[in-house]
């Protein structure tokens, strides 16, 4: 879908220093001129997506932008990522960086407690992130992810009288990470039973049975029959198969 | 092209005059019918809640959820070698497929490329998955119908392609053998030669089938007609694959958008149909399966020799970054959103499956079919449950 505007992503992976992926540079360049400032941000990685930033309260107006202007009619999916960094630490890969962190003479990794947002940068915990597509023209198709902050009242507009097929998805963010949907034709759960309380994906959610047994990451680490070198060579593939 | 006439406009109008009297006479009471969880027709536990008007639906709702693993949750707490045991069962009848778009995507967050073999070796086992899975779809259609025959075909046929997956993978259902930067394990001998005459077994298969069933003209009434969903609403829903296609919607992920695997390399067509219909999504399957034969058939003749493991390193941490990679799995476009922090597990993974949309139309096409057709409708869109539930 996205992957071709280029067609082939891998010769423009290849090709030298900074590659400039013009399709994708104009869908950035015509979310802007569609939304004006509403956009906070976007970012291209040659060959391979686009991103573009919207502001909360042009949610809405991005997918109208999206798929009435700029022809993306095919919805792919929508959903949230929760920037919380978790709070119960890095308990789970915790053991495999202090082994490492020891064997290298170095102080074990301390976990950051800061959000670290990801491509095109945030403000809030909670972020939207969509991803729609022009698809059916072979050889034109295009796709673009869309994200947006969500402010502290977990509100904002359902993109279901736009892209009818946002309906489940906007369901299950509600579901999973307690998001409102203004506009949505009934907000009811989707996998978990009515009486569910709590919001699974939420990083505060604990997943209890991490918390009854621990991580068995240390496993990974541990020398192979016969391999008490650092692997480093060819043999590489042997060890994933082993946790 | 000319207006509808008056006389066309007044033979319309007292058409349905004509039906609101025979509704008015036979007025019903409307009655929910409960359609699952346990039910032949939902591959599982889906249930579908519809509401009756006579034979007539007149709301469905589909309830899913009680299959539900949360893989998503369970993936940030899990090593990107971990997660594609977990990922196999998504989709369950084509598990190697759902493997691929999340190894591809851990590879481009490493900027790791699979040595051409590998690509290969994965596209060919990715084509057998596709076989794998809908066979079983063609078999089942005709269950769904009252003929029990094709089951069995599909059945015996399926397994042919399942050894030679096990022959490789040493798994029928999970293989859980893609890695990233590679693959697990090379090719047993002789397993190319093999691999032709058993396409050439699932090609005879296809005849069979198309004998057996789409000449029927029981299956033709039941599907011609049944189920049509417009190229738009399908975008607008987010169908996908031979869903899709069957909307005349020309799109492929393998054409349009292949990333990592050897499509490209080989002479293939896509196959699409105007019609939107039931047998419309019957058709582009059939075919489709006859297609992934082609392309095996041209890959296994040339395999290139050559590593089948990119050098990365044994214990994994992909560099912080966002990823998006879909391919086009037997269901429709299967893709992963993969959020790193530069640790072993990803920050987060949304799990993009074709079921959860091919589904999510129900309420939108049952609105008004008969309730026999409700079974055909959801065959045709061809769903697992796993990929729904994820």
């Amino acid at each position: 879908m996205a992957e071709d505007v280029t067609d082939t992503a891998e010769p423009a992976d290849e090709a030298p220093e900074a590659p400039v992926d013009e399709a994708r540079e104009r869908i950035a360049e015509a979310f802007r001129a569609e939304l004006g400032d509403a956009v906070e941000a976007t970012e291209v990685q040659a060959g391979r997506d686009v991103w573009v930033r919207v502001r909360t309260d042009a949610w809405r107006a991005a997918a109208e932008a999206a798929r009435n202007s700029l022809g993306a009619r095919y919805f792919c999916f929508l959903s949230v990522i929760d920037w919380l960094p978790s709070p119960f630490g890095r308990s789970m890969d915790a053991a495999v960086d202090v082994e490492l962190a020891r064997r290298a003479g170095e102080e074990p990794p301390v976990p950051s407690t800061e959000l670290a947002h990801g491509v095109t940068g945030g403000a809030t915990r909670f972020q939207l992130l969509a991803r729609v597509a022009d698809v059916g023209r072979p050889g034109e198709h295009w796709g673009v992810t869309l994200k947006a902050d969500v402010g502290d009242d977990l509100t904002v507009d359902s993109w279901v009288p736009v892209y009818a097929g946002a309906d489940w998805h906007e369901r299950e963010a509600w579901e999973m990470f307690g998001l409102t949907f203004t506009g949505h034709p009934g907000l009811r759960h989707m996998y978990l039973p009515s009486d569910f309380e709590g919001h699974p994906l939420r990083k505060e959610f604990p997943l209890l049975a991490r918390m009854v047994k621990p991580w068995p990451g240390i496993v990974d680490v541990e020398p192979m029959p016969g391999d008490d070198a650092e692997p480093a060579d060819g043999e590489a593939a042997d060890g994933e198969g082993d946790s | 092209m000319t207006a509808v006439t008056d006389r066309q406009k007044l033979q319309y109008i007292a058409a349905r005059a004509a039906d609101a009297r025979v509704n008015v006479e036979l007025e019903t009471e409307g009655m929910t019918l409960n359609i699952g969880p346990q039910h032949p027709a939902t591959h599982g536990t889906l249930r579908i809640v519809a509401r009756l008007d006579g034979e007539q639906v007149i709301a469905a709702e589909p309830v899913a959820g009680y299959m539900h693993r949360g893989y998503e949750k369970l993936a940030e707490v899990r090593t990107y070698a971990q997660i594609t045991t977990l990922v196999n069962r998504i989709d369950w009848l084509g598990s190697f497929a759902n493997e691929v778009p999340f190894i591809l995507a851990a590879e481009r967050l490493m900027e790791v490329e699979a040595p051409p073999r590998a690509t290969w070796i994965r596209t060919i086992l990715f084509e057998m998955s596709r076989i794998a899975n809908i066979i079983l779809f063609l078999g089942d259609m005709g269950v769904q119908l009252g003929a029990i025959t094709p089951v069995f075909f599909a059945f015996r046929d399926r397994e042919y392609v399942l050894d030679q997956i096990e022959r490789v993978t040493g798994g029928r259902f999970h293989p859980n053998f893609d890695r990233i930067g590679g693959l697990k394990d090379d090719l047993p001998k002789g397993w190319l030669a093999d691999t032709a005459q058993v396409m050439e077994k699932v090609r005879t298969f296809c005849d069979e089938i198309e004998d057996l069933l789409m000449g029927s003209e029981v299956f033709q009434q039941r599907t011609r007609g049944i189920g049509i969903i417009p190229p738009d609403v399908a975008l607008q829903y987010g169908l996908s694959g031979a869903n899709a296609r069957a909307s005349g919607i020309d799109w492929d992920l393998r054409r349009d958008g292949c990333v990592g695997l050897a499509y490209p390399e080989v002479d293939w067509k896509v196959w699409t149909h105007p019609d939107g219909d039931s047998f419309a999504r019957f058709w582009v399957r059939l075919q489709e399966v006859r297609e992934a034969t082609r392309i095996i058939d041209q890959l296994v003749e040339g395999v290139p020799s050559g590593p089948i493991m990119a050098k990365v390193p044994r214990i994994i941490k992909v560099p912080a970054g966002e990823a998006w990679v879909s391919t086009e799995n037997p269901l429709g476009e299967m893709g992963y959103y993969v959020v790193s922090q530069g640790d072993l597990t990803p920050f987060r993974l949304k799990i993009r499956s074709a079921s959860f949309n091919n589904i999510s139309i129900t309420p939108w096409l049952l609105r008004g079919v008969y309730v026999p057709d409700i079974v055909t409708i959801l065959a045709s869109l061809y769903f697992i449950l796993g990929d729904i539930d994820r």
